[in-house]
């Protein structure tokens, strides 16, 4: 904790903005989080929320429509904003790397697998083909590919599923870099591909020293994986802090809402617990607290004034004016009517 | 489609896998045979040709072919209007033809690859710039066109060749253009980008691999436009220059005497030109399925 994280984002804003600047859409707006090195964050939150363009505004890959309004991201001691195209392209795949959605589509289909786990380490070491090739044999090992002398000179039709997922794995890896950003890389997977890759990836982060930046809307995943935790909503992070803690007592009531409507095995409930009403326009976001319309606990305050980013206790904060420390009494009131 | 049950006969030779009879299936035999002959021709022309096809003699011409009545054996397919053997141009007519279409070919696909990749992958003003000369490109008519190039630069072989692969890139351009849209929103596009492949490394490597099945496809169509448009052009005076023997140029020399019954000297390279386009068009049809079910509705 006491030395500097590997990753911070501070008070960082990517908006989309139309070609005339009447709609501006804040899809990722005013977000604080760090990561120290070998630490893995979970980012959840509904589709929309900006978790994926939260994870392509730290690699500097936003769509022309969107920029990044304010703030710094720090990464090993420098602020990625400050860099040029050219060297975000070193970055990128060699100290920063990404594991896509859909492993089915993420391998091109007209090269063998040896040249296509070798391809960043041509790219960014300037290997040579053969050495190249040879690495990516024990890339396949490392990702536990029965067979790889056989295998990395197969095409990406020969393989399963979750072969081409660890296959991606292997890319990302390839380069040994500090940081893998993982963007939902396990939803097209059957359950049990699912435990098998998750488990390969923590282990993969433990002999490599890695960082993971996980993307989903699992919180089971985010359970098993993750040791910190940042919960998005509507462009914002609403709460953060570490997996156990926010599990056990969620601070703000989307958190709350959310681990409400995981249904559990012991459950005899008829329905399952859903939050009501529908994410906002980003576009067009509530003067006060973004999530106040759909809120049960919300004051006429939240409806007015959108709350600071406060810490709950040590190393957590959410984003709710019932977790401002100072909380006046109507807080206090409503907070015990609720209980 | 249905797979039938194949004959016993069929069975006992059951060393062909059903995958090789699918991707064989339909496949064009009779016009691959006639390009591989007019290929075989225009290679070896020079040993097949029975007469030098530039040199002729007053004193025996318009011999008709040899079936007909005053026909002989030595000028199987008669002699032209300054006697020359009318078979030994065909067969060296054929080798202006492959290498004119070929070679524009080439050059077409070339330019229009390139710039379609360039334009779809980049977007943005780059694609702007492409794709309205390629709207104003289609825009004029195409045989036009070529005409007035080539009054420009003069008629040449190879100014023929550059002028085609002028005229006709812009198709590869558009269609290109559409493949290389859909691949760049694919997964793999989008891993190399994360890996950090600089974007030239992407057209290159992810891009243009991907491409060359409707690339391929496309050559094969336009083989048959481009021989017929260079025996146009050579038809009207601006192609391949006399006394170079171009089937177009044949045409142009024995309209005269088609009306006075020597029906050889058009008919012959005319018919030369239709099989040879009829062959291309068939195997690119027949590839287009095979290759890229997308590219039906070109």
């Amino acid at each position: 904790m006491s030395s500097q994280p590997l990753l911070s984002l501070e008070n960082l804003s990517a908006h989309y903005v139309s070609q005339q600047g009447a709609r501006v859409v804040r899809a990722v707006d005013d977000v604080t989080l760090s990561l120290e090195a070998g630490g893995t964050l979970g980012i959840v939150g509904e589709s929309g929320s900006g978790k994926s363009t939260l994870a392509l505004t730290i690699l500097r890959l936003l769509p022309p429509a969107a920029r990044i309004v304010s703030g710094r991201m720090m990464f090993e001691g420098e602020n990625l904003l400050d860099k040029s195209d050219a060297e975000m392209r070193r970055v990128r795949g060699k100290r920063i790397a990404m594991i896509l959605q859909d492993p089915m589509a993420s391998l091109n289909p007209l090269f063998s697998i040896g040249n296509q786990v070798g391809e960043p380490l041509r790219v960014h070491e300037g290997a040579s083909r053969a050495s190249a090739w040879q690495r990516a044999v024990g890339l396949l090992k490392s990702v536990r590919i029965a067979s790889p002398e056989t295998r990395v000179s197969q095409f990406p039709h020969e393989m399963s599923g979750g072969m081409r997922q660890r296959i991606v794995g292997a890319i990302g890896i390839s380069c040994e870099p500090r940081l893998l950003i993982a963007d939902e890389p396990t939803t097209s997977l059957d359950l049990t591909i699912q435990a098998q890759y998750l488990n390969l990836l923590r282990d993969l982060q433990r002999e490599h020293g890695l960082a993971l930046i996980f993307i989903t809307h699992n919180l089971g995943i985010v359970a098993k994986m993750c040791d910190q935790l940042a919960v998005m909503y509507a462009g914002r992070v609403v709460e953060q802090g570490p997996v156990s803690r926010i599990f056990s007592a969620p601070a703000h009531p989307y958190t709350r809402a959310l681990l409400g409507s995981i249904p559990r095995m012991t459950d005899n409930r008829e329905h399952l617990t859903a939050i009501d009403g529908q994410p906002p326009d980003l576009a067009a976001l509530p003067p006060g607290c973004a999530f106040a319309p759909r809120c049960p606990m919300a004051l006429a305050r939240c409806r007015a004034e959108a709350p600071p980013e406060c810490a709950v206790d040590e190393g957590r904060t959410a984003r709710c004016w019932l977790a401002v420390p100072d909380a006046d009494a109507k807080v206090e009131l409503k907070r015990s009517t609720v209980a | 489609m249905a797979v039938t049950t194949p004959p016993l006969a069929a069975t006992a030779a059951a060393d062909v896998s059903p995958t090789a009879f699918w991707r064989l299936k339909g496949f064009p035999l009779i016009p691959v045979m006639i390009l591989l002959f007019i290929a075989f021709v225009a290679v070896f022309a020079d040993v097949l040709a029975p007469h030098d096809p530039q040199v002729g003699s007053l004193a025996r011409r318009f011999r008709p072919p040899f079936w007909q009545e005053g026909g002989s054996m030595t000028y199987l397919l008669g002699t032209d209007h300054v006697g020359r053997d009318v078979l030994s141009r065909l067969i060296f007519g054929a080798r202006v033809s492959m290498i004119v279409g070929i070679t524009a070919v080439l050059v077409a696909g070339g330019i229009g690859t390139l710039l379609g990749i360039v334009s779809g992958y980049l977007g943005g003003w780059a694609d702007q710039v492409v794709m309205r000369i390629t709207d104003t490109w289609l825009a004029l008519p195409a045989l036009t066109f070529a005409i007035f190039l080539a009054a420009i630069v003069g008629p040449s072989e190879l100014n023929i060749i550059v002028i085609l692969g002028l005229v006709y890139w812009t198709r590869y351009a558009r269609v290109i253009r559409g493949e290389v849209l859909s691949l760049k929103q694919r997964e793999f596009v989008r891993l190399a980008i994360v890996a950090g492949c600089s974007k030239r490394v992407i057209m290159w490597r992810h891009i243009l691999p991907n491409v060359i099945n409707s690339a391929v496809v496309l050559a094969t169509l336009m083989l048959g436009v481009v021989i017929v448009t260079e025996a146009s052009l050579s038809f009207l005076g601006v192609g391949v220059p006399p006394p170079k023997p171009a089937w177009g140029l044949m045409m142009a020399d024995g309209k005269k005497g088609l009306m006075v019954g020597y029906w050889w000297l058009t008919v012959l390279p005319g018919l030369c030109i239709m099989l040879m386009v009829l062959s291309a068009n068939l195997l690119g049809d027949w590839l287009r399925v095979k290759l890229d079910p997308q590219l039906r509705q070109l």
